[in-house]
Order: C-alpha cells, then structure tokens, then sequence
C-alpha cells in the first residue's frame, strides 16, 4: 500500500475489541482475589476489617470482621454503681456521647419512676442537638476526606470546635462530658453560655449554606454519590437500619417525631427524607438535619423554662451543696448517694432514643441493688453495617469507600 | 520548650541603633557580592552567618521537626488527634501534618484509643512494620494503662511496646497532645536515646545494621555482623547478588 | 405501646395458636413484656409480624444467674405503623442453650444473635456464620456471664514499681 492509499480511518474502523472482550468476559471467573481491608486503614472510620472479594475492581462480597475495638463496657456496666455507669457508658459511641448518656439514664429514670423537671429536658434537648451536629460534622468532614475533598474537613473541624467550646462552657469537659445525670443535668448552664449559643446559632445556618454550596452541585461529588451503592427502604427495614439511612431510602421514620421523648414534642421541626436511598440522599440528609436541629435548638433556648435543673428526689440526685450545712437529711442521703449510689427496683426496660446514626436502644436490667444486673446498648451502627454487604454488592472498590463513609459507622458502638 | 516572652510595649518602630546595624549588614552583603571583601572581614562575615554543629545533632533536629505521625485512630482519642490537624490546634505549625498511612513511611505511632485484646497484636505487627527511628505516644488513659476500663478486654500499650510519652486524659484536649507531642519533640532534637531498650530489656532488638562479614572466597558465608551483647537470634540477612569489587 | 389488655388479647391469639408458647406476659412501665418457650420462638415472632410487628429492633441476651434458667435472649419488635412495641423474651438453662435462629426470617438478626452466642454462649441453630463476632476467634469462654470474672490489671502504683511488682516485666 502507498501512502495515499492509507487512510487511517478505515484501518481505525477495522480494529474491534470484539474478540478481545469475549476472551476476557470467559476468563473473568477465575479471577476472584480476596483482599483484607485490614483493621489499619485510612479509609475505614475507625479499626473495621473487611474481607472483600473483588472481581478486578468490583466487589462481589463482603465480610466485616469487627471487634478489634471491644472494650467490655456492658461488663464493666455491671461492675459499678448506677451513677458511676454514666462516664462508662458515654464511651460507647464516643461521636455521641450526650446520647449514650440520655439513652442509659433514660433506662435508668423509666425504672425509677423518677420526674425529670422541664428545664432539664430542654437542657438536655439542647445538648443533644448540639451533639447531633457535631456528630454530623465529624462525619462531613471525614467523609469527604476519603472522597478526596480535604478541605472540608477543616472547615467542618472548624465549626466543631464551637460546639466543644459551649460544652467546655456547660460541664468542663470537651467529650464525654457526663453532664446528663439521672434525674436531669449535672448542673444549669452557668452566666454566657446562652449567649454564646446565640452567636452561634446564628452563625451555623450560613456555615451549612457554605458547606451546601461546595458539596450539592459539585460535579465530582454528583458522580462519586448520585445513583451509587442505592438500597431500597424493603431491604433496610429487614436488616434494622435505621437513622438517616432510612431515612435517605424514604422512609420518615425519626423517634423524635414518631415517640417524642425528653419533650421534643414541644418543638416545631421538620424530618429530611431522601427519595433515591443512593449515597448522595445520604449525604444530603444528614446535611439537612443541621439545620433542623439548629432550630430546634433555638426553640429550646427561647422556651427555656426556669426551674430545677435535676429532679428533687433526694434519694436518686445529690442535694444542693448549700443544704449540707444545714439539713441532717441532705447530709445522710449525700453520704448515701456518694458511697453505695441509690438502689433501683427489680424490672427490666429498654430506652430507644434517635442517635445521630440511628435507633440508639439501652436495656436495664436491675435486681434491686445498687448497681446494675445487665446492660445493653443496641447499638445503630451495629445493626447498619449488616447493611453494607447488600449495598456495595457489585460495586467498584471506590464506591465501597463512599458508602462506608456515608454509613457512618463508629466502631465504639460497634464493638462496644 | 522554652516560652520567650517580650514586654508588650516594645517600640514597633526599630531603633536608631538596630538601624544602623541592619544598614552595616546591608553593605556589608553588598560588599560579599561585589567581591570586595578581604579575609578579616570576609571571614567575620561568614562566621556571622554560618552555625556550626555536630552531624548527629543536625540530625536529631532534622527528625524531631519532621515527624511523619502514622494515621493510627482507634477510638475517642482519635477524635481528638483529628482536632489536632484542625486548624485551631494547627499540627502543621509544627511540620507534623503529612500522617502517613503506611507504617513504612511513619516514625510517630500515636496510640489514640483504647487497645483490645484483638487489636494488640495488629497494633504490635504494625509497630514492627515501622521502621527506626520511631516512636510511640500513648495518647489517653485507656492505652497508657486500662483508663476507665479496668476489664478482660483491654491491654495496656506498655505490655507490648514501648511507649515513649503517655499523654493522660479521657481523652486529652488537643493542646495536651501537642504539648505531649513537643516534649516527645524536644526529647528527640536533644537526643534520642531515651534508654527505653534498656528500661524494658530490649537490648538486642535492634533492627540489623548492614555490616556484612564478606569474604569473596566463600559466598555462601555471608553473614551479618550482630551488635555485641545480644543474644537474641535476630536472623540471617543474606544478599544475593551483588557484586563486591 | 400496646396497653395491658391490648397485651392480653396479643397474649391470647398466641395461645389460640399454640397452647405451650406464652409462658407469662408482663406489662411493666407501660411497655409491653411477653416470656415465651424456647421452642416456639421462630412461630411467635412470625405471628408478631403479622400482627404489624415487623422491625425487630434488638436481639440481646441477659444473664439471670442465679435465678434459672440462666440465660436468657430478648427480642425487642417495633410496629412503625401504630408506634407499638413489645419484648419477647425466652429462658435457656446453661446446659441446653440452644435457640433457633431467627435469622431467615429477620435478617438483621444475623450479627446480633453472632454477639449473644460470642457473649452468652447461647448457640442458635439454623445461624448461616455461627462464629464469634466481638471477642478473638479462639477465645475461650463468654465474658458476659456473671461468672465470669472481670479482668484487668492491677492499678500501677510507684510503690509496686519500686519493689518491682509492676506488670511492665
């Protein structure tokens, strides 16, 4: 052939990978490799091995292997006295330690048929909310830092590190804060600490709004979530999901709303539910719940009664320290609280409350001592990594990364 | 770490004198370009701009100001190490931002979080993975001794490998890292032999130094020279194939 | 929740179906609490969901020692429709703790009913992965009986380390 004679464009057209792609497709079942996505890892939020088995870069199955971080809290639960679980049982899920906390005492108030005064519920609303969004943020931003979009993380760490400072202000601490006691909060809000929620209730709406406008309609995150790792609301009710995950599937379900505890039915708040139940609802949801909880947030510190901050029983909550001085009483039952802890009547009780993550469950098991016969935190993110194999099914390696992040998994809850 | 502090009315204006002296030097490296320095002078020069100091310092300043922390997060306490490469506790102030995710590549194991009886032994693998010079900071009570979980679950890190600085708190606030992390900074830039091989009868762990007893005649003895006093049977390091001139 | 006659009347459909299964029913702090046999647990959980009870929230065991039988597993049923919710509880003694698994009919049982065999010892027959889930694969015996002790380590004083009884050795 001479040089007019070639014309590139014919030879292009003749070239096929037709027979090629057959030779391939009749090789591919032998190529399955099983990979240990080990316990240390970048990408798993926390210590979660998997065992994946992946068919060049598509996952056909998926193994989670857990427990690399049990720290035998239900056992040490049994151990100590009621007052002295609350601190043990906070770092279970330690993203959300308020509703571990609430979750256990609220176990604990159920059998002792204790009265929680109004301004402590709407004390813990507020905790609990602020908890939410930081759990939230924690999870923005550690998301996006496996999807490749780095900079959110600090801007996520950023607005976190407001949240810790108006818990510091409240009970000293920054995590685990065992502010929640039974019978209502450790101790009122002290002078500024309203205020302090103020600004920064008025500041976090514009904050998800910059956090909104980077993620929504970018189109790397459009093609890393839309229509990724999808799960249909069927197949998660029967696994027990629960949280934004169903939520994202178009379920509305939210205990909040459905069996309002802690008088979150005072409040004027709306649920954000997805339709698509694809990696994007998730995140869109969890996005969306923000907001809601900034204004429920807001509803409480406007309605925030005056009152007691912890029920006046003096049997299950210290006595003012002013009355020690005074009353023979107060002085016997502190001794009594501090030294043994109250005694809680023979019954068994399971507390469910809406974690961040999910149905966050606290069964009490009491025989009528001092300190606890058994319990048990169902944990939300224990059930929905059952989840995780019918999601990534057939899913490239990548999109594993995704939906694991967008479960949300903590592994302290998991492993407990 | 030393903490200079100023009298806040220092003059923003510099005086007349350091005037004068930062005019002196700027001729003087008008001069050193030009080449119009003479010995005395060039002399003086380069001693004022020159520091002078032993390799094995240079190196330790080296490594103490460029640790690679592994990303090693196993519960609460990794929250709070997040908060430390967040900006308000800035890690990055420090050289310590880049955490590297392959032992291989880390120096600094921060133990945040407690450490279960499954996980230890994947912890020590990855201990052993990293290579020397390295360091463990057990961050938080749980991994320093049992924490708030004194159960059938939990190991304390000192079990199974050395830890270099214990950070205490449940869990500590960033700022009790970072000072953790700068005093585990300021042991290694003045020097890093912190004796804990012989705190915890490890002599003779060390990694083999590649002191090959080579004799050309005979190959297949090739051996590696162990550091005198051990007696642990570290292994054979062969090389295959090279040739010695 | 399903008041106390609404559990009674729960409690007789069971009966109607099966005689032997509802050992004892207990409305306390206004939820309701169901004991059934051992045997009947995969019926009764069917029946439950069809009577609307189709999420099952938790599956969790309890120790009961010394009261026995010992061991005890709770499965905790939420009807979303009507916000209902119910515990049923079954009794195993320790030397015949077998239970059926419930998994095939309720899927997310799976790892829940892995963690009371890993914590309890209550084996479930029918468990597509009946391996340890929290604890090492080669671990021997269930750490939260109430028998079985609690572990740890001594608290590190200096005097122990200065007459040398530290466990650093």
């Amino acid at each position: 052939m001479s040089a007019t004679d070639y014309d590139y464009r014919q030879v292009e057209d003749s070239i096929t990978m037709a027979p090629l792609g057959r030779q391939v497709h009749e090789n591919r079942h032998d190529e399955l490799l099983t990979l240990n996505f080990g316990p240390h890892h970048p990408a798993t939020h926390g210590v979660l091995r998997l065992l994946v088995t992946l068919e060049g870069e598509v996952v056909r199955d998926l193994q989670p292997i857990i427990g690399y971080v049990h720290t035998g809290i239900e056992k040490t639960a049994e151990d100590k006295s009621y007052w002295k679980v609350i601190p043990v049982v906070e770092r279970m899920d330690y993203l959300a330690y308020y509703f571990n906390a609430y979750a256990y005492c609220g176990a604990v108030e159920t059998l002792l048929e204790v009265e929680v005064p109004t301004r402590a519920q709407y004390l813990r609303v507020i905790h609990m909310e602020l908890n939410r969004i930081m759990s939230h943020l924690v999870w923005l931003g550690t998301s996006c830092l496996d999807l490749g979009a780095i900079s959110m993380f600090w801007y996520c760490f950023r607005e976190r590190e407001r949240i810790l400072d108006l818990f510091e202000q409240s009970s000293g601490q920054r995590m685990h804060t065992r502010y929640f006691q039974v019978g209502g909060v450790m101790e009122d809000i002290p002078v500024g600490f309203a205020e302090k929620l103020r600004q920064f209730i008025a500041i976090m709406p514009e904050r998800v709004d910059q956090y909104e406008s980077i993620l929504n309609k970018n189109e790397i995150v459009i093609q890393r979530l839309r229509h990724v790792c999808p799960l249909e609301a069927e197949t998660l009710m029967e696994l027990g999901v629960t949280g934004p995950l169903l939520r994202a599937a178009g379920v509305p379900w939210d205990l909040r709303k459905h069996d309002p505890y802690c008088s979150y039915g005072d409040f004027d708040f709306k649920v954000p539910v997805g339709d698509a139940g694809d990696n994007y609802d998730r995140f869109m949801v969890r996005i969306r719940e923000m907001r809601q909880s900034v204004r429920i947030i807001e509803q409480a510190l406007d309605g925030l009664p005056e009152g007691p901050w912890i029920t006046d029983d003096r049997k299950v909550a210290l006595p003012p320290r002013h009355e020690l001085a005074t009353s023979m009483e107060a002085l016997i039952h502190h001794f009594k609280l501090v030294t043994e802890g109250f005694r809680v009547p023979p019954g068994e009780v399971y507390h469910p409350v809406e974690s961040p993550r999910g149905e966050l469950g606290c069964f009490v098991r009491s025989d009528g001592s001092s300190k606890p016969a058994r319990v048990h935190m169902r944990d939300p993110s224990f059930v929905n990594l059952q989840a995780t194999r019918p999601m990534c099914q057939d899913a490239y390696i990548a999109d594993l990364i995704a939906t694991l992040a967008a479960l949300d998994p903590v592994l302290g809850g998991i492993d407990r | 770490m030393e903490i200079i502090r100023q009298p806040a009315g220092a003059p923003v204006r510099p005086s007349d004198e350091s005037m004068t002296d930062f005019r002196i030097r700027q001729l003087r490296s008008r001069d050193l370009l030009n080449g119009d320095l003479d010995d005395a002078e060039l002399q003086q020069y380069v001693e004022q701009s020159i520091i002078t100091t032993t390799m094995s310092k240079a190196v330790d300043w080296a490594r103490g100001n460029a640790m690679f922390p592994a990303t090693f997060g196993l519960a609460c306490c990794a929250i709070e190490m997040m908060s430390i490469v967040a900006s308000r506790v800035d890690v990055a102030r420090f050289g310590f931002e880049a955490f590297r995710a392959s032992p291989r590549q880390a120096d600094l194991l921060i133990l945040s979080g407690r450490v279960s009886i499954k996980m230890a032994p994947v912890v020590r693998r990855i201990w052993d993975q990293m290579l020397e010079p390295k360091w463990a900071i057990a961050m938080g009570a749980c991994s320093s001794s049992m924490g708030v979980f004194n159960n059938y679950a939990i190991v304390p890190a000192d079990k199974f490998m050395p830890v270099a600085v214990h950070v205490p708190g449940c869990p500590p606030r960033p700022e009790a890292l970072m000072h953790g992390i700068l005093k585990l900074r300021h042991e290694i830039v003045t020097g890093p032999e912190q004796g804990w091989r012989e705190r915890y009868e490890a002599v003779g762990t060390e990694e083999l130094v590649p002191l090959l007893n080579r004799n050309p005649a005979h190959p297949s003895e090739d051996r590696a020279v162990l550091p005198e006093g051990s007696e642990t049977a570290v292994g054979v390091a062969r090389v295959e194939g090279t040739d010695v001139a | 929740m399903p008041d106390a006659t609404g559990l009674e009347l729960l409690a007789q459909a069971l009966r109607d179906a099966d005689p032997d299964c509802v050992l004892d029913t207990l409305h306390f702090r206004g939820k309701a609490q169901i004991t059934v046999a051992p045997a009947s647990i995969r019926a009764t959980l069917q029946a439950l969901k069809a009577k609307g009870f189709r999420f099952l929230c938790s599956v969790h065991g309890v120790d009961y020692y010394p009261d026995e039988p010992r061991l005890g597993v709770h499965y905790e049923l939420l009807d979303m429709e009507r916000v209902d919710r119910i515990t049923v509880k079954l009794r195993v003694p320790l030397d015949a703790p077998e239970v059926d698994s419930v998994t095939h009919d309720w899927p997310t049982a799976d790892h829940q009913e892995r963690e009371v065999y890993d914590m309890f010892g209550v084996t479930f027959t029918g468990h597509p992965n009946p391996r340890r889930i929290l604890m090492p694969e080669d671990y021997e015996g269930h750490p939260q009986r109430r028998d079985f002790p609690i572990g740890g380590e001594p608290i590190l004083f200096t005097v122990n380390q200065a007459t040398g009884t530290h466990y650093t050795e």
